[in-house]
């Protein structure tokens, strides 16, 4: 690729038996920001620190710039590293800690100094630069830590679950206002997640990364849309396995897979009444009915399976025992290693759709 | 053997619910037993001391201390101290550091090593370098042939208390950086920083107020030393006399006021080390409650 910045090839690490990351290629473009997303212990922040130079494949190769970095140590690597509890120097303020690799580097005092306002300006910290990091918030912390790796001007900026250990509220305010600042710089960042909505709302890119091997690379639509594995299926999205999913009306395709993955959203619960395509839905029993705050979600039964769907707080309300009918709009079939869509046919008779 | 306790014990603490806790009697029978017996086995004496070197006057008292044998030995004993502490701060931040900071097989065994000095009676360890550096092994003859004196000189009185204080910092260390983790390190290492640089930017300022607290501890040990120097030093007086041992001498020969004035020596360097001790104590456990409030938000 003309643009690729970071090409990642057959990396492998393995820590003991146990196989942290497994043949991982991937190339990333000047100034995107790529998630890592999956499970905890699949190998994210390996691959991360692996690109840091903090760990070392075993086998494979690093490029950076269409440099090869494999014994590139971490502090010539010209990365910015966010950690997950900041690792911020604990007695150094704000402006020293900002500053510190400013002064490693030997920048002449003026610029260190100019250059840290500029950042502290940047970070929304004016005023806390006299402070010790034990008498900031958590989201300052964090604030500090990417100023801190921002400073030395990196090419490539590393977070590694930069969100974790913020309040649910701060968390989402946090988020939104880094992807712009990373946005405003243009620097190339990869960030790890192991929750799919900071991932699906941040990112440019997402990568799904579960026992150390990479499952799929895409924008968050296509993954969403299109998960080529059963694993990336399941885990993007509220999903349901269905086993046996020939049994349901309007889904007898034979594609040579008998399980299959339901997204609420793939489905409409109402009354009879309440669903356009009465003729292609099933017959369901209510079995369980949860408040989820914005939304009902309704634990139903069709047959032997059991689907969630969920259903507006503005519609009449559903009680346990009441029978409705259930429109499957499309599921992914799957077997071992890829997914297929496949539509209600009923729906959209004649012609049945299979992408 | 003192020293592993870094934890101020003083304020904080869980405070037991009435419900889990013994009655109030039983709380002021031991508040009064622990007071009587620390009064009568740790007070008491140290009183004792002071009173016995003052009752002959303060003339009398300040003679034994100026004169040139008791000098010497406390020149000696703080040489000794001089030695022995900057070399075991350096080897105990090495082993600390290893054991801290790298995987390597017989770590284990490294930090069992490291406690054989507690464990070991200090006259053992006297003798223990007699037997290997004594005029009748190889390698005291070895030394000997180029007239390097080390048994019953200060090399030998040297070495025995480095053998026995040294536990004191690495074991005071090792916890700290533990606790610590490498996680600042790295960051200072993404930043560009290197080794030499993270180690004095980074590192040290992190560990420097245990450090100090270790030195302390290694410190009053080197001065108060008795069993291991004893044996190595041979009792020349006004040459490897230390303080201890002269305090021996003097009361062996009945001169039990100059015995007591020079103890009362040894008493202040010991009230001197508490309240530094405290100090750092201090020190250490604000740092470790602002490390603390740091892992518990981030």
């Amino acid at each position: 690729m003309a643009n690729s910045y970071i090409e990642v090839k057959n990396i492998n690490k393995k820590f003991g038996s146990f196989s942290a990351v497994n043949d991982v290629s991937f190339t990333i473009e000047k100034g995107k920001l790529i998630g890592l997303l999956g499970p905890s212990g699949g190998g994210k922040t390996t691959i991360l620190r692996i690109l840091a130079g903090l760990e070392y494949a075993d086998s494979g190769d690093i490029y950076f710039d269409g440099q090869r970095v494999n014994e590139v140590l971490p502090q010539d690597r010209g990365i910015g590293f966010v950690f997950q509890n900041y690792a911020l120097f604990r007695h150094m303020t704000v402006f020293q800690n900002i500053a510190f690799g400013l002064e490693v580097k030997k920048w002449p005092k003026q610029k260190v100094k100019d250059r840290v306002f500029e950042l502290i300006e940047l970070t929304g910290l004016s005023g806390l630069e006299n402070r010790l990091p034990h008498q900031l918030s958590g989201g300052q912390r964090q604030r500090v830590a990417f100023a801190r790796a921002l400073a030395p001007q990196p090419s490539l900026l590393l977070l590694d679950e930069p969100f974790a250990a913020i309040d649910a509220k701060v968390r989402k305010e946090l988020r939104s206002w880094l992807a712009e600042t990373i946005a405003k710089i243009g620097i190339t960042s990869i960030f790890v997640t192991h929750d799919q909505d900071e991932a699906v709302e941040v990112a440019n890119e997402i990568l799904i990364i579960n026992q150390g091997k990479l499952e799929q690379m895409g924008s968050p639509i296509e993954i969403y849309k299109n998960p080529h594995t059963p694993f990336v299926a399941s885990f993007i999205g509220q999903s349901t396995i269905i086993e046996n999913f020939h049994e349901l009306k309007g889904f007898d395709h034979e594609i040579g897979s008998t399980r299959a993955v339901v997204r609420p959203e793939f489905m409409d619960l109402g009354k009879p009444g309440e669903i356009n395509f009465a003729s292609a839905a099933q017959k369901a029993v209510v079995k369980n009915v949860f408040f989820r705050g914005s939304n009902w979600e309704i634990e139903v039964q069709v047959g032997n399976h059991i689907f969630y769907a969920f259903r507006s707080l503005e519609k009449e309300q559903l009680r346990v025992g009441d029978e409705v009918l259930l429109l499957i709009h499309r599921m992914y079939a799957f077997n071992d290693n890829q997914t297929v869509i496949i539509e209600n046919r009923l729906k959209e008779d004649p012609m049945p759709v299979i992408i | 053997m003192a020293g592993i306790v870094t934890k101020k014990a003083g304020s904080g603490g869980d405070l037991r619910p009435p419900h889990i806790s013994e009655p109030k009697i039983v709380k002021w029978i031991l508040i009064a037993i622990s007071i009587i017996f620390l009064c009568s086995i740790v007070l008491l004496p140290l009183i004792i001391v002071l009173f016995e070197s003052l009752k002959n006057g303060i003339g009398l008292y300040l003679e034994s201390i100026v004169e040139p044998d008791a000098m010497s030995a406390l020149l000696l004993t703080i040489t000794v101290a001089v030695i022995t502490v900057p070399l075991n701060s350096f080897f105990g931040i090495c082993a600390a550091w290893a054991i801290t900071k790298f995987q390597f097989r017989g770590k284990n065994f490294l930090i069992s090593l490291i406690d054989v000095p507690f464990a070991v009676s200090p006259v053992i360890s006297g003798l223990i370098f007699i037997l290997l550096l004594g005029t009748n092994s190889a390698l005291g003859a070895w030394f000997e042939s180029y007239n390097i004196q080390i048994i019953f000189a200060l090399p030998g009185i040297v070495l025995a208390t480095m053998f026995v204080t040294f536990p004191f910092i690495a074991r005071e260390l090792i916890p700290l950086m533990q606790a610590q983790g490498i996680q600042e390190e790295e960051a200072a290492a993404s930043l560009g920083a290197s080794g030499w640089k993270i180690f004095w930017r980074v590192t040290f300022p992190n560990i420097k107020w245990g450090l100090l607290y270790g030195m302390i501890l290694c410190n009053a040990r080197a001065i108060g030393e008795f069993g291991a120097v004893s044996v190595v030093s041979g009792h020349i007086r006004g040459e490897t006399n230390t303080l201890p041992l002269h305090v021996e001498i003097l009361y062996n020969e009945y001169q039990f006021t100059a015995a007591f004035a020079v103890s009362s020596l040894l008493v202040f360097i010991a009230l001197l080390t508490i309240i530094v001790k405290s100090f750092i104590e201090w020190k250490t456990h604000q740092q470790q409650s602002q490390m603390q409030e740091v892992d518990h938000h981030g």
